[in-house]
């Protein structure tokens, strides 16, 4: 009964939907200009087959040509009175041509005929306007191409609107190729860039990757959901961050100007890079013992600490001596090596990389440190104070928690916009952030635990799902802007959209680890460190080396392409010489990126099926 | 001493796992956790360790309040608490002797253990615990390269490694077939007898209760329905434990 009174209902809602289908489609059509005339259009086939034919023939051999230049009168029209033009015999003890008729009317078609040509040459037959027979002015389209005898003969069509009562030639030029073939100079300009484009690759992806590790633990549900602390515990290291990562900062500003007065100083360079480690190895072995059974007395630990601190200090200081000592042997190799010259480049680079990195990992380092040594204080007042006073603590922790990040957040806006009203930007978001500090502190109860994993995962998703959305292609547009045109902003661009995409990938290889091996490290007695290490990385290496493969992959591709906006490699080439209606050289990139990527493919799926 | 205290665990969504479990573990003794699957015994064992939150309810350890414990404490907690699963938990693409030593995870300075870095004396203990359970030979294999029975004993190592006073037990046979079973009880009747160590063993099979408990606690949709000496179960506490259309087989 009930089938029954459904079915008209069911069949108007099918009605609807395959209507709603049509109209889609419909509309589809309208906003994208299908024109399918333009498919049979006689012109539009002629350019195409045109550029499919140039395209087929990539610009990649050169030989050094002969050039073997024939001109032979033509009259156009012919004569009013009625006359036959005299025509002087040709010399044939040289390449000639004969033209018959002698004279066409305007637009006539002649039969041109050649003889005593190299065989098996070919080259262009052209109409020469005007009476001038060196005129560099020529008209058609025709080819010829000899026989084995040196003969060829081509019907060919005179232009009209060209008319003269003075004789014009008819042009025939044979190139012939002599001597072995040569790598065209686009050949050579696809070469260079095409092994520029694959470097921008495995820049890119080791860099990404690198980055995409740590941050795909925190985009990770099962990693992060058991990561709980108490207010006090979040609200110290999130002003820990920011202090911390300030007085890094300073520490490392002192350090480079404590180091650089031995920068050129090549005995303290080396004694340094070798005798830090040996220090570090000797210090770090005593600060940091292997077991230790009861927890140490705190004067013991105080002394640990400092200790720890001075190696810390002591790194910062030998590696900034090692980019010096790098900067110096890298100038010199490269000086010395000739065509090896860039490795001694290498080495150089790597020293100004390093001197780049060096306040960056500093500042994060220290950040870090305080946050968690911070937190760690906020863990042990939760645990330890009484209720009323952890309450009293947390209200004026949140809230300083609160400005800190809001006030920084201004900070950020200030910078994008310049208001320059410290009321928007500073006293405002202090109050605002102060008091949602507040009413957190108020709402939690003082001891409870909260999920700070959870937050930390949906702000890193968040991230990372905005960036990921962002093409590389208009990331390399920002790039440009930012470091110039060339590969670097390809690599940067390349490399952020990696960590994006790879971040996500991870991520999720690690939310689908067996749960079993994490929960075995947990309950030997593991911190969240070591259960990663020992639980977690074992199990997704295999995934990670095989996404890792085809992001490779995917980014040989990407920047084949990511040169269109100037981001560096073969693309600029490919785009000038579209532009340039060049598509011979055209098709010598479009072939090389073909073959390159096919070889990506093919390398990629070997190592993926051996390793993982 | 391990005092259970009104233990009752809820988990998100309202199933209720546990309800008001209250009983002891004098020390050395060998406590069989019966009941149908789905009863609570692992979830009881795991809230012993804290590796899942008890709701309400307190568990004392020599005097200590496991449940009350900050993360810095249960860290020290569970380095003496072994633990062994019926599914192994072995790190698959490890070797052996890194499943092993992990095991010593709580007692090593984090720092050195995460750059694989662990003290002689335990790679010597490492070799000594597994020349024990007879598996020395495979150490530098992978762990899945084991057999099953291989895997459990490469798991019972690992729980030695921590010194334990405690050794849990979830279903350590139920994934291996009756000769296995036997050998792997024997490994750990071994450590309970000849070691004092406490051990915690949920089972399946009522002969492996017999042969190897001292004591039995038993559950049912999360309650303990009998606490006492494996003979003292007879038909009627049989069909309490196991549900009035259960037969009694073996």
């Amino acid at each position: 009964m009930e089938k029954e009174k459904s079915s008209p209902w069911k069949s108007i809602l099918r009605g609807l939907a395959f209507g709603l289908v049509v109209i889609t489609f419909a509309y589809g059509f309208e906003v994208t200009n299908i024109n399918l005339g333009e498919l049979q259009s006689q012109r539009r086939r002629e350019s195409l087959t045109r550029v499919l034919r140039t395209l087929a023939r990539p610009d990649i051999l050169e030989y050094e040509q002969v050039t073997v230049v024939v001109n032979a009168p033509v009259y156009m029209p012919c004569p009013a009175d009625g006359s036959v033009p005299d025509i002087l015999e040709p010399d044939r003890s040289q390449p000639y041509l004969i033209v018959t008729p002698a004279c066409v009317e305007s637009g006539g078609a002649v039969l041109v005929e050649g003889f005593g040509f190299t065989p098996f040459v070919s080259g262009p037959l052209r109409f020469v306007p005007g009476s001038d027979p060196t005129n560099v002015v020529t008209l058609g389209r025709e080819n010829l191409e000899t026989d084995a005898s040196g003969h060829f003969s081509v019907e060919m069509t005179l232009p009209a609107n060209r008319d003269s009562d003075d004789v014009q030639f008819i042009r025939a030029t044979a190139r012939e190729n002599v001597g072995s073939p040569y790598f065209s100079r686009s050949a050579h300009e696809t070469w260079d860039k095409i092994v520029e484009t694959v470097f921008m690759a495995l820049l890119a992806t080791a860099g990404g990757t690198i980055l995409a590790f740590p941050i795909s633990f925190m985009a990770a549900r099962n990693l992060m959901k058991p990561v709980k602390s108490p207010l006090a515990s979040i609200a110290l290291s999130a002003i820990g961050w920011p202090l911390g990562i300030w007085f890094g900062l300073q520490l490392v500003q002192w350090l480079a100007g404590v180091s650089a007065p031995y920068i050129n100083n090549l005995p303290v360079l080396v004694a340094s890079v070798v005798g830090v480690p040996l220090v570090m190895v000797v210090a770090l072995r005593w600060a940091l013992p292997q077991v230790e059974l009861q927890p140490a007395a705190a004067g013991l630990r105080f002394a640990r600490l400092l200790v720890v601190f001075a190696v810390v200090l002591l790194l910062i200081f030998g590696l900034f001596e090692l980019a010096g000592l790098m900067s110096i042997l890298g100038a010199r190799i490269a000086a010395g090596l000739g065509s090896w010259g860039f490795l001694g480049t290498l080495l150089f680079q790597g020293g100004d990389i390093l001197r780049l990195i060096i306040p960056l990992l500093g500042s994060l380092a220290a950040g870090g440190a305080v946050a968690s040594f911070l937190g760690r204080i906020g863990q042990r007042m939760a645990e330890n104070l009484s209720t009323a006073v952890a309450r009293a603590i947390n209200l004026l922790l949140a809230a300083m928690a609160g400005a800190t990040l809001f006030v920084l957040g201004g900070a950020l806006l200030e910078w994008f916009y310049q208001w320059g009203r410290p009321e928007l930007t500073v006293y405002w978001p202090a109050a605002i952030g102060g008091g949602l500090g507040l009413l957190a502190a108020t709402l939690a109860s003082p001891k409870a635990v909260l999920p700070i994993g959870m937050v930390i995962y949906y702000v890193t998703r968040t991230i990372l799902n905005a960036l990921r959305s962002v093409e590389a292609l208009v990331m390399a547009i920002v790039f440009v802007i930012s470091v110039g045109i060339g590969p670097f902003a390809g690599v940067l661009a390349l490399g952020l959209h990696t960590i994006v995409s790879l971040g996500k990938l991870y991520s999720e290889q690690v939310e689908s680890i067996m749960a079993g091996p994490l929960e075995a490290v947990q309950a030997t007695g593991a911190n969240r460190l070591q259960t990663i290490v020992y639980a977690v990385i074992p199990q997704i290496i295999p995934p990670f080396i095989s996404y890792t493969m085809y992001r490779w992959d995917i980014n040989v591709r990407m920047s084949t392409i990511i040169g269109f906006v100037g981001g560096g490699g073969i693309g600029f080439l490919l785009l000038q010489n579209i532009n340039l209606l060049n598509y011979r050289a055209a098709a010598t990139q479009m072939f090389a990126i073909a073959v390159v990527v096919a070889m990506m493919d093919y390398v990629s799926s070997v190592l993926r099926e051996r390793y993982v | 001493m391990l005092q259970i205290n009104h233990l009752s665990k809820t988990y998100e969504g309202g199933v209720q796992a546990l309800t008001d479990v209250t009983f002891e573990v004098p020390r050395g003794q060998f406590l069989a956790v019966i009941g149908l699957s789905g009863s609570g015994k692992s979830t009881l064992l795991r809230c012993i360790n804290r590796l899942i939150e008890p709701t309400s309810g307190q568990i004392l350890w020599k005097g200590e309040d496991i449940t009350a414990a900050s993360p810095e404490e249960m860290r020290r907690i569970r380095r003496r608490i072994g633990m062994v699963f019926q599914h192994f938990n072995l790190v698959h693409r490890s070797r052996v002797i890194t499943n092993v030593l992990a095991g010593r995870l709580g007692y090593v300075n984090p720092a050195w253990s995460l750059v694989n870095r662990f003290p002689r004396a335990d790679m010597e203990k490492a070799m000594i615990q597994m020349e024990r359970v007879g598996i020395a030979d495979k150490a530098n294999q992978r762990a899945d390269a084991l057999s099953g029975g291989q895997q459990q004993r490469v798991g019972i190592a690992r729980a030695l490694m921590q010194d334990p006073e405690i050794i849990l037990a979830d279903e350590p046979v139920a994934s291996l077939d009756p000769v296995l079973a036997h050998s792997i009880m024997k490994h750990l009747e071994d450590i309970n007898k000849n070691d004092g160590v406490t051990v915690l063993c949920s089972l399946h099979f009522l002969d492996l209760v017999h042969r190897y408990a001292d004591r039995v606690v038993a559950l049912n949709e999360g309650r303990v329905v009998f606490e006492g000496l494996p003979q003292e179960i007879d038909d009627a506490k049989f069909k309490d434990i196991y549900g009035r259309e259960a037969e009694r087989v073996g």
